[in-house]
């Protein structure tokens, strides 16, 4: 393990409590993927991991390394700004998947059944 | 001083991690569906990649970022074709 002597002490608080957190808010999210029931409410919780658990996380690396070495390294901008824009993009083909097999097994879909869709038969038309 | 702080914060960002790399592998078994399971491998990638990360703030090395934007993209190659497959049935039409 390499020494950190050379960061003041308020920028090792401020990484030690960015690295803590981020780690936390991705457990929490893969907590959220154990605990919840359907697949289409587990489909939101590791959104928590790479929106704010990857930005604490990478943030910190930035601030340990730009301070050890006395200049600005911003490589890890490239990792949260590609984990942020592909993310919605895959887990929105995940979630019309989803969407298209349970509708071709003619299951019922959440929300369908609630109000204005009252005798309305349970399954959908496929649109395509 | 500094050293120590961030030394055993790095420690447990990496305990907390394989918790959730634990979890992630859970649900990856558990299923009960194909869609659960690319859900749950496309976390796995990312804890793994988190992970990665702080190997490289405890190392001091700048190799492990290459790794990390490595799994990065993989992660996102992986997860649109498995969610193609489970869509069309065939991932390159």
């Amino acid at each position: 393990m390499t020494s950190f002597e050379t960061l003041p002490v308020w920028a090792a608080v401020l990484v030690a409590v960015l690295l803590v957190g981020g780690a936390l808010t991705t457990l929490l999210g893969t907590i959220g993927l154990i605990r919840f029931p359907t697949f289409y409410q587990r489909v939101h919780a590791p959104t928590l991991g790479t929106s704010f658990g990857a930005a604490f996380v990478l943030v910190a690396s930035m601030l340990v390394f730009s301070l050890m070495e006395a200049r600005p390294v911003l490589h890890e901008l490239l990792i949260l700004a590609f984990v942020t824009i592909t993310t919605p993009v895959t887990l929105m083909l995940l979630a019309r998947a989803a969407l298209y097999r349970d509708r071709a097994e003619g299951q019922e879909l959440p929300g369908w059944a609630d109000d204005a869709n009252a005798g309305k038969p349970i399954v959908p038309p496929l649109e395509d | 001083m500094s050293t120590a702080i961030v030394g055993t914060a790095v420690v447990i960002a990496q305990c907390v991690l394989a918790l959730a790399i634990c979890a992630a592998c859970w649900r990856l078994l558990k299923g009960p569906r194909a869609q659960d399971r690319v859900l749950a491998l496309d976390s796995l990638y990312l804890s793994a990649m988190l992970l990665l990360v702080t190997f490289g703030i405890r190392s001091g090395e700048t190799l492990y970022f290459e790794a990390a934007l490595v799994i990065g993209l993989l992660s996102f190659v992986a997860t649109a074709a498995l969610a193609k497959f489970l869509m069309r049935g065939e991932v390159i039409e």
